[in-house]
């Protein structure tokens, strides 16, 4: 057993997981048509390689990666290249080129796609690295980062262990629960190939102790690996971030930003990562799928959905049975960091954990009322920013000051703007101030 | 078939607490205290209460009105008018003139609160700042017009905290705790304002390093000093039942406007105000010192919130490195 430490700041949130946590993964099946965005996540756009009009099948690449920061794509099933255009990504707020498929309903598999091996004794390092590269394997923590540029640290950075992401602190979603619950094997499975790859071997899986069956699935799976440690976390959000995890159960601090986990001899990936490197590895089939809690009070039947990257919000919503009433709010990811979408026509990425759905009667805005400084932001920050000064600074305007107190540190876990008896977004003010000093950063590179 | 849908920014939902919630919370721990005052002072204690209460959600209301302002008090209000009202009538003395709980709730929200913008940006708290002003403008009703407890007959002798101070007994620790002895209407039952307290404390809503740094650093100093000619001879638990110190750490050093907003910057905000009360007590011609130790402390704040900064995470030795780079007037590494 991992003894945690308490960690820094967080906050109390209910985690409404039992409105999906016990409903069992299901198949999505194939809409009528994938969005496939080539800007998936943070990084340079993929490129495509295909044209409109070509026919693709399942676990064909479609998109090739460019730069150090970017993951190829692969097409989720068989059919027609309706069209490559500008659409909406929601995740990253902004018109985005897009490949668009046309299913046929065939499912085909593309014939590159054969199985590397299921036992990792017989596949090299350099092997899984170049799986992970080739599968377009992205952090499926929410933040997608590409999963192969951090198996390969920089020379002179060594790494003693490795942290397995199965806290899923979001509250309501609960993806990586059922894929811990019922597929433990293929998560350990990947972590062991992932901490080969990275040539780590020592493994930490973490859970927060709101998911007694998952623990056990997953001690279970994990116990006949000398190698691995299951901590069991007490549930506070946002434990699940990845400098709160490495703070919470080894009392490592990372650097700050540009500073990463490799910094401090660490690696975290998700169990979502996991699982899909197991696929990758066992059957061949790259990054196409993924499980997605399509959840919240607004939904009729809530469920766990395996759903293919791609798949309109539109479509899973329709497969959990409908809104109950009239949506107020669809967020795709969590309540605390997802992103409110304007409608339900935009896709999913591979990032995307959860369709989140409030009825309009649970969504109002309050009225903002002046700082009291009870200092309640303060407490709640993991980061042990004073989120009070940064706000009031960046709504002034003093982005210098801003910058000061270290406002590019924030993670914009949102504990503040939770907190704020007086209702302030501070996040949002927070977000305003960063997004400030990148441009003004950028400005200064480019003279 | 989705449309209208909000779109904010993250996170997308919040804490059930309110401004509101907050106030509300110290009106219910005020409620022991203020049943102990009319208890042992009787129907005069309750029309100060109500007079010093009512005037204060009248002047911000007025305020506001005059000033076309968002009017703050009321069914949907924040509370906090009524919350400075109550806390400025439960530190008068009981046979006060009315008008003077009147005119100090009016200075209390006008000049301290409401000229500054309002709640959130006063620099002093206002119920004290309202009793200090009431204090040099009648300073003989302040400190001469006490009630017997129970027979409810004027008094006009010095309080147990003179009479402390010079060496003299004030009666039992029992009368002491439960309040039956002169003082200012809520300053008297020791339990009642520890209930409070303790709830405030519970609910999440005040900081325990606050009272906790205040009245431990009071204690200690009372028991060095305390007792005149003699050092570590004092008493402190006496020292700390009497005059208004009690009521001061749990409800007025705690106000959120006017204290830090750091756990530790909060215990140096408490320790700075035991250290001015004894500094007071003890050494000044005056017996009672936390009204003018806190306010003291408050115009300290904003200082203690500048150097007081937790280690940011991922950071060595944050203070020190902050301060070079306050020096050096630039970015630090």
């Amino acid at each position: 057993m991992v003894k945690a430490r308490h960690g820094s700041g967080g906050i109390q949130v209910p985690d409404r997981k039992e409105i999906s946590g016990h409903v069992p993964i299901e198949e999505a099946g194939i809409p009528s048509e994938l969005t496939l965005y080539l800007s998936q996540h943070i990084g340079a756009p993929s490129k495509s390689l295909v044209n409109v009009g070509d026919q693709v099948k399942r676990g064909q690449k479609i998109a090739e990666a460019q730069g150090v920061v970017s993951a190829g794509l692969h097409a989720p099933t068989s059919g027609k290249v309706k069209a490559i255009e500008a659409r909406y990504q929601p995740a990253l707020g902004r018109m985005v080129e897009a490949i668009v498929i046309e299913p046929d309903g065939e499912h085909v598999l593309y014939e590159d796609v054969v199985p590397v091996g299921s036992d990792l004794g017989g596949i090299s390092k350099e092997k899984i690295q170049e799986v992970t590269r080739e599968a377009g394997l992205v952090g499926l923590g929410g933040a997608a980062f590409p999963t192969a540029v951090k198996l390969a640290p920089p020379p002179g950075k060594t790494i003693d262990t490795y942290l397995l992401n199965g806290v899923e602190c979001e509250p309501y979603l609960t993806a990586d629960q059922r894929l811990m619950e019922e597929f433990a094997g293929d998560v350990v499975f990947g972590f062991r190939a992932l901490m080969k790859a990275a040539g780590v071997d020592k493994g930490i899986i973490c859970i927060e102790d709101n998911k007694p069956e998952a623990i056990r699935a997953m001690e279970q799976a994990a116990a006949p690996y000398s190698e691995l440690d299951v901590a069991v976390l007490s549930h506070r959000y946002p434990r699940g971030g990845e400098k709160q995890l490495i703070e919470t159960v080894l009392g490592r601090e990372v650097p700050p930003p540009p500073g990463l986990p490799l910094d401090v001899g660490v690696i975290v990936s998700n169990v979502g990562t996991a699982h899909a490197l197991a696929t990758a590895l066992k059957t061949g089939l790259p990054l196409v799928e993924r499980v997605v809690s399509v959840t919240g009070e607004g939904v009729a039947k809530p469920a766990n959905l395996k759903a293919l990257i791609g798949t309109p919000v539109s479509y899973l919503i329709e497969i959990a049975g409908g809104f109950v009433s009239r949506p107020g709010k669809v967020i795709l990811g969590g309540p605390m960091m997802g992103v409110s979408v304007p409608n339900t026509d935009v896709s999913i990425v591979k990032g995307t954990s959860g369709v989140l759905v409030f009825p309009a009667e649970d969504v109002r805005t309050e009225p903002v009322q002046p700082c009291i400084r009870c200092g309640m932001c303060v407490e709640a920050c993991p980061m042990r920013l004073l989120p009070v000064w940064m706000a009031a600074y960046a709504e002034n305007g003093f982005m210098e000051d801003a910058e000061k107190m270290r406002v590019m540190d924030c993670c914009e876990c949102g504990a503040c703007s939770y907190v704020c008896p007086a209702k302030r977004p501070l996040t949002q003010s927070i977000r305003l101030a960063k997004a400030h000093i990148a441009a003004k950063r950028r400005a200064a590179r480019t003279n | 078939m989705a449309d209208r849908l909000l779109i904010t920014s993250s996170p997308h939902v919040k804490a059930p607490r309110t401004v509101r919630g907050i106030m509300l919370d110290v009106v219910i721990a005020l409620v022991p205290a203020s049943v102990a005052a009319v208890v042992f002072f009787g129907m005069k204690a309750l029309t100060v209460l109500l007079a010093s209460a009512v005037s204060a959600v009248l002047a911000e209301y007025l305020y506001e009105k005059a000033t076309k302002r968002p009017v703050t008090v009321g069914p949907k209000g924040d509370g906090s008018a009524l919350v400075t009202g109550l806390l400025l009538g439960l530190s008068l003395p009981p046979a006060v003139p009315l008008y003077v709980p009147i005119v100090g709730s009016a200075f209390a929200i006008v000049i301290a609160k409401q000229i500054f913008g309002g709640l959130g940006t006063n620099f002093v708290n206002p119920a004290l700042a309202g009793r200090a002003f009431v204090m040099a403008a009648w300073p003989l009703h302040m400190t001469s017009d006490w009630l017997n407890p129970r027979t409810f007959d004027a008094v006009t002798g010095a309080t147990p905290l003179y009479a402390f101070r010079g060496g003299q007994s004030v009666g039992s620790l029992t009368d002491l705790l439960i309040g039956n002895r002169l003082g200012s209407l809520g300053e008297t039952s020791a339990i009642a304002i520890l209930l409070g307290g303790a709830y405030l404390i519970a609910r999440g809503v005040i900081d325990y390093r606050i009272p906790v740094g205040f009245l431990g650093t009071l204690g200690l100093g009372i028991f060095i000093f305390g007792k005149p000619g003699a050092l570590f001879q004092g008493d402190p638990v006496t020292g700390i039942l009497l005059g208004g110190a009690l009521l001061g750490a749990f409800f007025m050093a705690t106000d959120y406007v006017t204290s830090p907003v750091t756990p530790k910057g909060r215990l140096y905000m408490g320790i700075g105000v035991g250290l001015i009360t004894l500094l007071i007590r003890y050494w000044g011609d005056y017996p009672e010192g936390v009204t003018y130790a806190i306010l003291l402390m408050n115009l300290a704040t904003p200082l203690i919130d500048r150097f007081v900064v937790p280690r940011y995470y991922g950071y060595a030795h944050d203070v020190e490195a902050r301060r070079r780079a306050n020096r050096a007037g630039g970015e630090l590494s």
